[in-house]
């Protein structure tokens, strides 16, 4: 049951978007959000989306793990999609007292859902092609200028990693324990709401002395290889821009500009500065 | 009527996706009451997949499970009944300790069931004993005892819900040499008095053979032979093929029949082994190659 949850879902392969470091990814993903929300029509909107669809094309993902992801989403998209429909301004098309659904508001309702879906593809496509330890690598890295506000960014990185690390092997030990108490009668589907949670404490309890305990042991694990924090520590792969990353930034220049220029000259889909 | 009945038991994980994997495949076979048995195997033969179906904890793919001659999944709502009825130990038991005292983690199962107050104490007292556990120590948290205590406690806690049939899987595991001994004396006794059916799952030859009546071999998820303990190490060499270790005594046996020398190789304690060479030196038994 437990296993069926799936977390920092990365992908191994070969794909353009694997080669590429993971700081051009986390940096041109930014961009593309950024410009997923510039794009004010549907000239716009065609362009970043084409370009998004081309992506995942060269993700070597395959496209019912992208299915997947949009799964997660479909409820919101519903939701805003359908409230956005009733939105609309000028003549309705059809009506239900005071509901009504006009030109505009078909035109809002696909637009904010294409935006939505262009959201979770693109993010999904960076964490399906970046390993965890990557992104986090990449991001200690990118933060790193915020040091000179003396913010702790290799630990903040650090604890991300580890919590990344353990998220499987807690999963595991709580599938463990629950069969173990399972084993011993205990009931976790039936009762009330409070019987219920009282049925927790036999999982949380041992989870909680299994955490402390991992905790421990990786600390003096880490401890007794020297580990002192960041300064001076040395990485066995260092990140490198290669082509692949100048490739896809020269690429993604060009989307942007033509986002832009989609923007300025073409007349907005939408009505206020949405 | 066997007390527990396997027909063509299989299991598949993750059923469906791309990291689907056979881990039991097709095992039939009969438990009767009284019996203690050994479970033996590689890593990742399936031999605890196959013990966690015994209890319900998990549904097999196909095939089903006959306690006295029912289907345990018959009625899923009473899959509660059935674990009481089949008591499971982990391995690693003592992680699941959680209660105040050693004394009220011991009683959950039996509470779980339902019995009375005086019926659970005087249970929590006689299980207690079984594995060994001072009583001066059932009052104390079970985080305070040491590795092995908690591990007894652990233990304690699904004997006291008195099951017609114990598993066991890998009970020793992380304990030292004299820790494993005491255990596996003590699970011996509690089969001796209480005269149930107990099923011990280990990876050590060693320890299994000196126990059990009968001994089930899985290899990659099938039943691999399922006989007396002197008709599985007669096939020594073949158990070394699948990657198990034999006794070293038995080792040693094996190595002497090649040399040559008229020993039976069937053999798994020293005093056997003893009582074999000394045929030896009677008769001139050394064959010419």
């Amino acid at each position: 049951m437990m296993k069926d949850i799936t977390l920092g879902q990365y992908f191994p392969g070969k794909s353009f978007l694997h080669k590429m470091d993971p700081r051009m990814k986390i940096i041109l993903l930014t961009c593309f959000i950024v410009f997923i929300f510039v794009a004010k029509n549907f000239y716009g909107l065609a362009v970043i989306s084409s370009a998004i669809f081309f992506v995942l094309c060269v993700s070597g993902i395959s496209p019912k793990m992208y299915f997947k992801s949009l799964k997660a989403i479909i409820f919101i998209l519903l939701v805003t999609a359908g409230l956005n429909l009733f939105y609309g301004t000028g003549e309705p098309l059809w009506q239900w007292k005071f509901l009504a659904i006009t030109q505009s508001g078909i035109n809002t309702a696909v637009f904010i859902a294409v935006r939505i879906i262009a959201l979770v593809l693109i993010s999904a496509s960076l964490t399906y092609t970046t390993s965890p330890t990557d992104l986090t690598d990449a991001l200690e890295k990118l933060l790193k200028p915020l040091s000179i506000f003396h913010v702790q960014v290799h630990e903040i990185a650090m604890m991300m990693t580890i919590a990344l690390r353990f998220i499987p092997t807690l999963l595991e030990e709580t599938d463990k324990i629950m069969n173990a108490q399972k084993a011993r009668g205990a009931d976790f589907e039936s009762g009330n709401f409070m019987a219920r949670l009282k049925a927790l404490i036999p999982i949380l309890i041992p989870l909680f002395v299994s955490a402390f305990r991992r905790a421990f042991d990786l600390a003096v694990a880490m401890e007794s290889r020297c580990y002192h924090g960041g300064d001076g520590r040395t990485r066995m792969r260092v990140l490198k821009y290669t082509k692949y990353d100048f490739t896809a930034l020269g690429i993604s220049c060009l989307v942007f500009a033509g986002v832009i220029l989609c923007s300025i000259y073409l007349p907005p889909t939408l009505r206020t500065g949405m | 009527m066997s007390l527990l009945e396997l027909k063509n038991l299989s299991f598949t994980y993750g059923v469906g996706t791309a990291f689907e994997k056979k881990a039991v495949n097709d095992v039939s076979l009969t438990i009767e009451k009284g019996e203690f048995i050994g479970i033996i195997g590689h890593t990742g033969s399936g031999k605890s997949t196959l013990v966690q179906m015994l209890n319900g904890l998990i549904q097999p793919t196909s095939g089903e499970i006959l306690l006295d001659g029912e289907n345990i999944w018959k009625n899923p709502k009473k899959i509660r009944n059935v674990r009481f009825r089949v008591g499971m130990v982990f391995q690693y038991p003592e992680y699941q300790l959680f209660e105040e005292t050693v004394e009220k983690d011991i009683a959950f199962g039996p509470k779980n069931m339902g019995l009375s107050q005086d019926e659970i104490s005087k249970r929590v007292a006689d299980s207690a004993q079984f594995v060994g556990l001072k009583p001066e120590l059932l009052k104390k948290s079970p985080f305070e005892l040491s590795g092995g205590e908690k591990r007894r406690a652990a233990i304690a806690g699904v004997i006291a819900m008195d099951p017609e049939i114990l598993i066991l899987d890998e009970p020793t595991a992380g304990l030292d040499p004299k820790g494993r001994d005491v255990l596996l004396t003590q699970i011996a006794t509690y089969h001796k008095i209480k005269k149930n059916t107990v099923l011990l799952v280990s990876h050590s030859m060693e320890d299994i053979s000196k126990i059990s009546d009968r001994i089930l071999v899985m290899n990659k998820g099938n039943m691999y032979a399922f006989d007396t303990v002197k008709n599985i190490f007669s096939k020594g060499e073949d158990l070394e093929r699948i990657g198990l270790q034999i006794p070293q005594i038995t080792k040693i046996m094996i190595g002497l029949a090649k040399n040559g020398y008229d020993v039976s190789t069937d053999v798994y304690t020293v005093e056997q082994a003893l009582l074999e060479i000394f045929k030896l030196r009677k008769g001139s038994v050394y064959k010419e190659k």
